[in-house]
């Protein structure tokens, strides 16, 4: 795999699962209609049927989400490559230490309360997810650490104790709330069924701030791999780095969860594959694993569309049915690398 | 030159270190010796910055006239004048040499880590002085215990630092690679001028390549000097509660220390 650029690869894998996502669902879009739509829509031409149709379906239904599922798939990716290199641990993903609950937790809080479908109202999701979402990063750091160090066992022990805690708190939430039920089980089955480009723009700018001080630290999180001490005495500012990381994970962490639920494995899996295959310097894993993440849950969302059409299943069924799969057997290929 | 003074350390109510007062001069290899539990790394985590110091100074003249204060520096500011080789560390394994290697210029990078062609002529040049340049591709997961130290210490050099501090870098090693590491790091402070502070299990190697000797007991500095003035049988059976020989080395002109048995302690 090392022949080529790894970016050239992501990419392509990306652009692929984009065309993928695009044409695939209850009406197949033919890639040379898509071509045609696209030149139409440089000329300012208007279409006749069936293109317009076609045209109709992309701009408000395929494209919008085909967008936030990319974009969730990148910061599910991205996030899971910074917990695990800031916990130093592999098992360490927004699921698995419970990042993922707590924000959900959040989310659901913020709309049990009866805020107006507007930008403002769904504005105040994100942000609850991200409240909780950093709740449970310190509480779950706190229950767990020894010390300095945080022992894998203590970790994922108390990130699945509270993770479940939290899921079972939504759950009741989601139960007794009348009014906002709706809104809330579209959520939990992958909320990315919401249609229109509201919730993509919404998330944008937690995702841009998130991900993008998470792309700044590739450095940083290099050097965290020898321990706080180490890292310390090679000059970096140990503490000011690992908050900056931890928020910005889960401020995309966050993000993604409210708008499109709980969504594991990708964090867990995406940025290991990466890791397998293109090495352990994060300043190449981190971009390398938003990339690899959008794609993988792009991919996972066009099989979730299809397979019981016109039922959609939740797209976290998917990830984990065909993710866990394919992880185990690249993990079996890979070892005696040594590679984490 | 590295001055330290009057320097107490507690972990939370009980004294690791008190009033140690020591000093390494530019060009020179002093060794730390003691007992396990002495507070040898304590000594050298704390003149490191990583632990809190209750008091005391440490404090540097080698950037200007005037010393400098290393405790009151930012971490990249300290790591520009003082690197350490941590006790037979444990390394990212993924990473490979020339990665590991590079990772020492932090203090000079901006915060992406972008090294420029000084940066990796620099690196080069430590894992040369180190005699690893062959190592450059290899993961340091696949390496030995010796040839990962040696990284290590390639990756203190990188930082370009006056002031080097080892903590028992040769505890894991062999015969072999004691002797090869405690030479390449003697040459090393005798030509760069380097003021290399060294913690040392083995007491044959401290008076091997130690310009002088520190002996350190439950926190204290007991005696100061050169190898002949502090590996005396009176000083090490006291320290080590063992009754010691001491005899000049066959073919180097330094003590060599004989450890008798504990039964005979007892008797005495």
């Amino acid at each position: 795999m090392r022949r080529f650029s790894p970016y050239l690869l992501a990419l392509a894998f990306l652009l692929i699962a984009i065309l993928l996502s695009v044409a695939i669902g209850s009406v197949f879009i033919p890639p040379a209609d898509l071509g045609r739509i696209l030149i139409g829509w440089l000329n300012r031409a208007t279409f006749s049927e069936p293109l317009k149709t076609f045209a109709f379906i992309l701009t408000d239904i395929r494209l919008p989400r085909t967008a936030l599922v990319l974009l969730t798939g990148a910061a599910l990716g991205g996030s899971g490559a910074a917990y695990q290199g800031l916990f130093r641990n592999p098992l360490a993903d927004p699921y698995l230490i419970g990042v993922a609950s707590g924000a959900g937790l959040g989310a659901v809080l913020a709309m049990s309360v009866k805020w107006p479908y507007s930008f403002w109202g769904l504005m105040a999701v994100p942000v609850a997810a991200f409240i909780g979402s950093l709740l449970t990063v310190f509480l779950v750091y706190a229950l767990a650490h020894v010390g300095k160090t945080i022992p894998t066992t203590n970790l994922i022990l108390a990130g699945v104790a509270f993770g479940s805690f939290a899921t079972a708190l939504t759950t009741y939430l989601m139960l007794r709330s009348t009014g906002e039920l709706h809104r809330a089980i579209t959520w939990l089955n992958g909320g990315s069924s919401q249609a229109g480009w509201g919730p993509v723009l919404t998330v944008l700018p937690y995702l841009a701030i998130g991900l993008g001080n998470l792309l700044l630290s590739g450095h940083a999180l290099n050097l965290l791999q020898y321990g706080d001490e180490q890292a310390q005495q090679m000059g970096l500012p140990v503490t000011r780095a690992r908050t900056l990381i931890l928020m910005a994970a889960s401020l995309a962490t966050a993000a993604a969860v409210s708008f499109s639920g709980i969504i594991g494995f990708i964090g867990l899996i995406v940025p290991h594959v990466m890791r397998l295959w293109f090495g352990a310097d994060y300043r190449r894993l981190l971009p390398l694993s938003l990339i690899g993440g959008a794609g993988a849950l792009l991919l996972a969302d066009v099989i979730a569309r299809s397979v019981m059409a016109p039922q959609e299943l939740p797209v976290g069924i998917v990830t984990a049915l065909v993710g866990v799969p394919f992880f185990l057997w690249v993990l079996r290929r890979a070892k005696n690398q040594g590679y984490w | 030159m590295l001055y330290i003074e009057n320097l107490s350390v507690s972990y939370g109510t009980r004294r690791v270190l008190t009033d140690v007062s020591l000093e390494v001069n530019s060009g020179e290899v002093v060794a730390l010796i003691g007992p396990n539990g002495a507070g040898k790394s304590t000594l050298v985590r704390a003149i490191s910055g990583v632990i809190p110091v209750e008091s005391g100074r440490i404090h540097s003249n080698v950037f200007s006239r005037s010393s400098v204060n290393l405790l009151s520096l930012s971490p990249m500011q300290r790591a520009r004048s003082l690197a350490v080789v941590p006790q037979s560390a444990s390394m990212p394994p993924a990473f490979t040499v020339w990665e590991t290697v590079l990772m020492g210029r932090t203090p000079y990078l901006n915060f992406l880590g972008q090294v420029s062609a000084k940066d990796e002529a620099i690196a080069r040049l430590a894992l040369q002085k180190v005699d690893a340049l062959d190592l450059s591709e290899r993961r340091v997961g696949e390496l030995s215990g010796g040839e990962q130290q040696r990284v290590l210490l390639a990756r203190a050099l990188a930082q370009s630092t006056p002031i080097l501090l080892l903590d028992e870098p040769t505890s894991n090693l062999d015969l072999h690679y004691q002797v090869s590491f405690m030479e390449t790091v003697s040459a090393l402070a005798h030509r760069d001028n380097l003021a290399v502070l060294v913690a040392l299990h083995d007491l044959n190697l401290a008076a091997r390549y130690a310009d002088r000797v520190a002996l350190l007991v439950d926190g204290e500095i007991k005696a100061t000097g050169t190898p002949r003035q502090v590996l005396t049988p009176e000083l090490i059976s006291t320290a080590y509660h063992l009754p010691v020989q001491v005899i000049l080395h066959p073919f180097a002109d330094v003590p060599l220390v004989i450890p008798g048995n504990t039964a005979s302690c007892k008797k005495l």
